[in-house]
């Protein structure tokens, strides 16, 4: 990201765009040329973050390869809403793969197009976290240390929400799910499971992984830029919250996103074979309450009896990540 | 066999074919909400907009001082004498500062005299001739506006230099005589005709000889109030009124060396530091409550104490004489008001200046049918219009706050009644916009930045001479302050609805008044273009079912 300071310009670079702002200093949302790779008529729920994070994320590859890209996608959520046939919300070569295979399915597109020497064209492969981090796992660790050269692009919405919000291994603790009742001593999904696939990402020492939310839009597009501009895998994990699983207010999604950048619960950093090489620090902290009282999914936390304690708990897992990535910059020296 | 894109073998129908919008149950609609500021300005100026077009700088900044001048003729003055009400309810001051309106205006009207703006007549000539009487701000204010809407406007005044109280009430320190000219100048080469020294003894009269079919009365408030003091012979006991007057004619009144104004309004801060600025050595403020319920503007009397005015609290004269005053300790009752105490204490003083308030002389509106005085101020209904059939009032002589912006604000409110009048026509109320709260905005997206101040003369400089106190901005810094305006609930086009639809359905026309435009056949309405815009410029509505 660019270091140097800029003029004022009312908004900066935190709004999408800005009729003062440089053009090139503007976001690819805000361009009236954009793909918009994922078109509408999509039958993603009111304030999907999904869909967002998808058409944000393939737009910006989009302009970064020239308009030179493949898609595999894995079953999901984004696979249900966008392509009930005959209808396609795609505006890309787009190719719907098993719900296991996603990987798989884009190592080898990334194959067939190294063995007919067509370098010009770049692949991505993507999914949400249930097809990426639990089913299609074991593909996606193969294609991460066969270092295949695709893009693969994580829509983390926490849950498995095309079957009916089911619990995955990327649902937060507390959280209550179809399968994880807010019931017994200790309500919602169980503290201590789950993984952290970027962090499994780097520790296969792949060339560039980063996380980003649909809350930052300059920034996720920077780290898609910038994964283009590596060969060999590579791994970007978006946070997109789900109204409908997270029992949110359909126009809160973004407000949302920002809340768990903010609070400190999802971090925002870029890592460059297997090293952080960037974070984004938390510009205005909040308490994880803030974050909680926005979603039914943790209703029961503020019910009665409230469970301080759970809260407490999540804070300090809040924390921890201040601490571990130095979120806050007088924290990180 | 047919053109495809890149890659693709099949057919597949587009998902544009589903209407989702069927789905919606609230729709969002671009709304222009009226910002606190433009609702503040007593010169009715709608700040927002012309801060919209200084902020892209370069060209934007004549089209703001067009806009400015649509409302106000006077951007260099107000930029300088105005009390900022629209800074006082700024919403980026429950952020961090409020913007700094007024110097960006101040940098504007010198922009506009510097490079030469002019306005012409928005109007052809209507054949119809107005009597503005008294050329002061309100006076100026209503023949500009009469002007442009193509009447023939004279204006008379008693006094030997247009400007009234911007001229012989404010002093030179705040308002550099060369910008009033340059203003007022402007006014008059829209073709208005001004008559200086010509008093009006009858306005019914002059209103007949001169064959006018409307008058505007703006003669302000010129007499200072008296307060009866016993007083011996040998007291120098004068107006601050009169004194700051007598400060635009060739001699320097001589004050000596210790000067007490008393009243705690702006008109005495102005007395006591033009009185330091004459070479006083000691000049003391006495008024009878406190500080804090002083209708002096509080960072006038900063600036005064900056200088070394004194100020003497709770206090009231009972006795001038021989260059001794007696000055009598009040304490505040329950419910605020001075009462006294008995404590005496004497004061040197070689004058006394008076600054208890301004009456209006009105004997020249004895007789006209139907005009009422009251409270010895002109009544007048919400046209502006008094008793009396054709002539119109305001300023300082009917009842209002006596400022400057007020008195604009009278002038523009005036020429657009006067107008109407003239014309037999009704004057189509504005359309009233909900009001852009804190609340509707999402800060968030604003960048930090503080607050640009104005530089100030060293008070050393300021004791001794009457060059200007406060400056002017600089381009750059002019620019930047502008930018910090958050455009309250007004699109400032950050592109945010258009980049924050999951649905596509917010089409970018680029358009400057209208840059974006709902696809009502998509839009779900899930609210997150409303939620996420920075200014409140998108309400969600319910759909009707």
């Amino acid at each position: 990201m660019s270091a140097e300071k800029l003029k004022l310009y009312q908004v900066g670079t935190f709004a999408v765009g800005n009729r003062l702002l440089d053009p090139e200093q503007r976001t690819v949302q805000a361009r009236m040329e954009r793909s918009n790779t994922l078109t509408s008529g999509h039958r993603a729920c009111r304030g999907c973050g999904e869909a967002l994070g998808a058409r944000y994320a393939l737009d910006a590859a989009m302009r970064a390869t020239d308009g030179r890209l493949i898609a595999a996608n894995a079953t999901g959520c984004l696979e249900v809403f966008s392509t009930p046939y005959p209808e396609s919300s795609w505006q890309l070569p787009w190719l719907h793969s098993l719900f296991g295979n996603a990987p798989a399915i884009a190592s080898g597109i990334a194959a067939a197009l190294k063995v007919k020497g067509r370098n010009d064209v770049r692949v991505i492969g993507q999914g949400g976290d249930g097809g990426t981090l639990d089913i299609g796992f074991a593909c996606l660790s193969g294609m991460f240390e066969r270092n295949d050269d695709v893009l693969y692009v994580c829509y983390d919405n926490e849950a498995y929400m095309n079957t009916g919000v089911q619990r995955s291994s990327a649902t937060p603790p507390a959280a209550r799910t179809a399968n994880t009742k807010p019931l017994g001593d200790e309500p919602g999904n169980v503290f201590g499971q789950g993984k952290s696939a970027p962090l499994i990402a780097m520790a296969h020492e792949i060339p560039y992984v980063a996380t980003a939310t649909v809350a930052d839009l300059h920034d996720l597009e920077d780290k898609i830029e910038r994964a283009m501009e590596f060969h060999g895998a590579r791994y970007v994990h978006i946070l997109v919250p789900c109204p409908l699983g997270w029992g949110s207010e359909a126009s809160e999604t973004i407000k949302i996103a920002r809340l768990a950048q903010e609070t400190g619960l999802f971090p925002v950093f870029e890592a460059e074979a297997g090293e952080v090489v960037a974070v984004s620090p938390i510009r205005q902290r909040v308490s994880v309450e803030e974050y909680l009282r926005t979603q039914r999914r943790f209703a029961h936390l503020f019910g009665d009896p409230p469970r301080a304690d759970v809260i407490a708990q999540l804070q300090s897992r809040a924390d921890r990540n201040i601490r571990r990535f130095g979120l806050l910059a007088e924290e990180a020296a | 066999m047919m053109e495809r894109p890149f890659a693709i073998t099949l057919d597949v129908g587009s998902s544009r074919a589903n209407k989702t919008g069927s789905w919606r149950t609230e729709r969002p609609v671009y709304v222009h909400r009226l910002p606190p500021c433009s609702s503040a300005c007593p010169a009715g100026e709608d700040v927002q907009q012309w801060l919209y077009d200084a902020e892209e700088g370069d060209g934007g900044y004549e089209r703001a001082w067009r806009r400015i001048m649509d409302d106000n003729p006077f951007p260099a003055v107000m930029g300088r004498v105005c009390y900022h009400p629209c800074e006082t309810k700024c919403n980026r001051g429950q952020l961090d500062e409020a913007v700094g309106i007024n110097s960006v205006e101040r940098f504007l009207g010198d922009e506009g005299i510097a490079r030469g703006w002019r306005v012409e007549a928005l109007m052809p000539p209507s054949g119809k001739r107005v009597l503005v009487v008294g050329a002061g701000p309100s006076g100026l204010s209503a023949a500009y506006h009469l002007a442009r809407l193509g009447h023939a406007v004279t204006v008379y005044d008693a006094g030997p230099r247009p400007g009234g109280m911007m001229r012989f009430g404010i002093p030179k320190y705040r308002l550099p005589r060369d910008v009033l000219d340059a203003e007022i100048e402007r006014i008059l080469d829209l073709g208005v005709e001004l008559e200086l020294d010509r008093q009006v003894a009858s306005v019914l009269d002059d209103m007949v000889a001169g064959g006018f079919d409307a008058v505007f009365l703006a003669v302000g408030a010129h007499l200072g109030k008296r307060a009866y003091i016993p007083a011996g012979s040998a007291a120098k006991v004068l107006d601050a009124v009169s004194l700051l007057r007598s400060m635009e004619g060739e001699e320097p009144p001589q004050l000596g060396r210790r000067v007490v104004v008393y009243g705690g309004g702006n008109t005495a801060i102005d007395a006591a530091r033009t009185a330091k600025r004459l070479g006083a050595e000691e000049a003391i403020i006495v008024y009878r409550r406190t500080r804090e319920r002083m209708p002096a503007h509080d960072f006038e009397v900063e600036e005064a104490l900056e200088e070394g005015v004194l100020m003497k609290w709770l206090s009231t004269i009972t006795n001038v004489d021989g260059g001794k005053l007696v000055v009598e300790q009040m304490e505040l009752d329950e419910t605020g008001f001075p009462q006294p105490t008995g404590h005496l204490e004497e004061l040197e003083a070689d004058s006394l200046v008076l600054a208890l308030g301004q009456e209006t002389d009105l004997s020249f509106v004895d007789g006209v049918p139907g005009l009422e005085i009251e409270d010895g101020v002109v009544s007048v209904d919400e046209t502006m219009m008094t008793g009396y059939p054709g002539i119109f009032a305001g300023g300082d002589m009917v009842p209002a706050e006596r400022t400057v912006t007020v008195a604009v604000g009278h002038g523009k409110q005036a020429a657009r009644h006067i107008d109407a009048w003239l014309r037999s026509a009704e004057l189509t109320p504005s359309v009233e916009r909900q009001s852009a709260d804190f609340g509707h905005l999402n800060t968030w997206y604003y960048t930090e930045a503080p607050r640009s101040l104005r530089p100030q003369l060293e008070a050393a400089r300021r004791q001794s001479t009457f060059e200007e106190v406060v400056g002017g901005l600089d381009e750059s810094t002019a620019l930047y302050e502008a930018r910090r305006c958050l455009s309250c609930g007004n699109c400032f086009s950050c592109d945010n609805c258009y980049g924050v639809c999951p649905d596509n359905a917010v089409i970018k026309l680029g358009g400057r008044d209208e840059p974006y435009a709902f696809d009502y056949d998509y839009c779900k309405g899930c609210g997150i273009c409303a939620a996420e815009c920075p200014c409140g410029a998108i309400e969600m509505v319910p759909e009707e079912i």
